[in-house]
């Protein structure tokens, strides 16, 4: 036992010294499988990681969202509609929100503005997200003017940066108070922007919103499970791409490894036949070139892996982000919280280390059982 | 002491290219004795060594071997001398005993390229699963008992004619197996490396290794440590009928 051991150690070493010496076309194996690891990982990771931050998202999304409606279309909601919706039977608690977007002509970027429920803010007292903090380099203490609706400046103080645990969600976020907030957007004080619901049973969500439908017909009651749909379609679209990436790549690397098994180099075939000759087994043979082939998978697998993970979660996957995203300017250089599913991982492997393994077994394999006595008669 | 009895290899036996290379040897090669395979281009010597060599199977016919065979007794230890037919012994054990009992010198060395020449002579010893120093130790000696001390890391391709024909022989060496087998060692030395290769073989067979080389090199079945010449013709040893 032993024994076998120590040759399969001596194997490996010798494995490691074949592939020391055959640095060219190794290295340049090693950059394409780890270029194609990489791809795959990349997509893998960044798409896992945005469905993660939605799902944060929708987490703080309310069951019923009710909006108000003019010509087809959204309009400020009356609070007189809150009792209304408060009197249905099931509802827990309906509140009126007050949050819109502001385009901001010096940064190129639309703002969230959300007046806090969870927070009083008075006055003209601003607290803003970290993206826009970077951006247009505003801190605690600094003035922020927005233009209002009336075409008048008003200046914000900022009170505090706003730290969140998804950056998806508070990179280009402003919380205002109801003031600042109704003055800027000229918002009479009977109107808000929507109306969240709450509801006793989860099951009665549906049955609650038709009622709302039926006692309010000029508004209209969104679910979240809606919002989710949505969602997922836009990711399902996005998948789609990194699909096409994926087979894209799975492809390249089909022709790497059968490039790899339809033959080796009239110079590796000398080498297995002197192996043979000089009293390697055929099982010594093919146990080296597993052991190449392992580490050549291992490492290139590895390597992608690594800096897939860093080209995702710490350059917000700056070789995607053009074609993927498209959002915000603000957030391109926003980050993806670093999430890792062993499951995918193990997909991965599976496609690319396994195949690639047995990819060079099979010539090394055609080529270990040549007779041992072959050199001799070259 | 290896003992052939009417040994026949075949070639794509029942094809239209049939060829029969050994058409019935019976030959009894004795230990630490120096025989040379002579005759001419095509006559069976290289068919020969590779069926004495444990590395083909003869097509009829038996081979045996007497020897000390690690692992064939059972027990640790020095092993008994023992007699055993290589003919019907299983790959993998025909394998084994290839690898302890025959180191093989080739025609054109068959060095491998982009390794040192340490790395080369170490090579049979890497399935034998010895630790690295020690296969390393003996490497080293054999190196030296060869002149080619200075020249361990150098890699193969810059070693001159004599050179590559020393590592070869110490890397058929590395194993200390009893027998060396040579094909037409001398066919890619002048003269004066082939009288040389003649004088290591002297060397081998003082210490009492057994060697048994093909060549049609007059050089080497004249050479004065020869103690039988074997002359060989359409398979068959010449003179003996078919
Ligand atoms: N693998 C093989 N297949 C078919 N014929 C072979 C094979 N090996 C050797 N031969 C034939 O056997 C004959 C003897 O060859 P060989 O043993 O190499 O002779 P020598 O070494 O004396 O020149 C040759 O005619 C050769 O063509
Ligand atoms: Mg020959």
């Amino acid at each position: 036992m032993t024994r076998w051991i120590e040759s399969q150690r001596n194997i490996l070493d010798y494995t490691l010294s074949s592939l020391l010496r055959r640095k060219g076309k190794n290295a340049s194996l090693l950059f394409v499988y780890t270029l194609v690891v990489f791809i795959l990982a990349s997509a893998m990771f960044f798409l896992q990681g945005m469905k993660r931050e939605a799902a944060l998202l929708l987490r703080e999304t309310p069951e019923i969202v009710v909006q108000g409606m003019l010509q087809g279309r959204y309009d400020p909601i009356p609070d007189t509609h809150l009792e209304k919706i408060r009197s249905i039977r099931g509802v827990l608690s309906a509140e009126t929100r007050l949050w819109g977007y502001y385009y901001d002509p010096v940064a190129g970027a639309n703002y969230t503005l959300l007046v806090p429920r969870d927070r009083t803010i008075t006055g003209d007292a601003i607290v803003i997200g970290n993206g826009l903090s970077r951006v247009r380099q505003v801190f605690p203490g600094d003035i922020l003017s927005f233009r209002g609706r009336d075409g008048t400046n008003r200046p914000f103080v900022v009170e505090g940066t706003f730290p969140a645990e998804s950056e998806l969600v508070s990179a280009d976020l402003i919380l205002v108070s109801a003031e600042g907030f109704r003055s800027l957007f000229g918002l009479p004080p009977s109107r808000a922007t929507d109306i969240v619901v709450t509801v006793r049973n989860p099951r009665e969500v549906r049955t609650v919103a038709r009622k709302i439908a039926e006692m309010l017909p000029e508004a209209r009651p969104i679910l979240r499970d809606e919002i989710a749909r949505t969602y997922d379609s836009v990711f399902d679209w996005r998948g789609g791409i990194v699909l096409v990436l994926l087979s894209m790549s799975l492809l390249a690397f089909a022709i790497l490894a059968w490039d790899k098994a339809s033959g080796l180099s009239a110079e590796e075939r000398r080498e297995i036949g002197i192996l043979k000759a000089i009293g390697w087994e055929t099982s010594d043979v093919i146990a080296a070139k597993v052991y190449e082939g392992w580490f050549v998978s291992f490492f290139a697998f590895t390597l992608g892996l690594l800096i897939a993970y860093w080209h995702v979660f710490f350059t917000s996957a700056a070789l995607f982000a053009p074609a993927l995203k498209g959002w915000s300017v603000l957030y391109p250089d926003f980050r993806i919280t670093p999430f890792v599913d062993p499951y995918q991982v193990a997909v991965l492997f599976f496609l690319t280390v396994v195949p690639y393994t047995a990819a060079t077994v099979v010539p090394s394999w055609r080529a270990a059982i040549v007779d041992p006595d072959a050199v001799m008669r070259t | 002491m290896i003992r052939l009895l009417d040994v026949r290899k075949g070639f794509n036996l029942g094809k239209p290219n049939a060829f029969v290379a050994v058409s019935g040897i019976t030959l009894t090669l004795e230990a630490n004795r120096v025989t040379v395979l002579k005759g001419p281009s095509g006559s069976g010597k290289t068919t020969l060594l590779s069926l004495v060599g444990c590395m083909a199977r003869p097509t009829s016919g038996r081979i045996t071997l007497t020897g000390r065979f690690p692992g064939f007794n059972g027990s640790a230890g020095e092993p008994d001398l023992r007699e055993i037919e290589v003919t019907s012994l299983p790959e993998r054990f025909l394998t084994k005993v290839r690898q302890r009992t025959f180191g093989f010198v080739f025609q054109q060395f068959n060095l491998i390229g982009g390794l040192t020449v340490l790395e080369n002579i170490m090579l049979p010893a890497i399935p034998l699963g010895e630790r690295h120093d020690v296969t390393r130790e003996r490497a080293l000696a054999l190196l030296d008992l060869f002149g080619l001390g200075g020249r361990a890391d150098a890699r193969v391709e810059w070693l001159s004619g004599g050179e590559a024909q020393r590592s070869a022989i110490a890397r058929a060496l590395i194993n200390d197996p009893p027998v060396v087998i040579a094909d037409e060692p001398t066919a890619h030395l002048d003269s004066k490396l082939s009288l040389e290769f003649m004088d290591i073989i002297a060397l081998l067979k003082d210490r009492g290794k057994t060697a048994i080389i093909a060549s049609h090199d007059p050089l080497v079945s004249e050479a004065g440590m020869v103690d039988r010449v074997v002359a060989m013709r359409d398979g068959l040893i010449d003179g003996e009928p078919a």
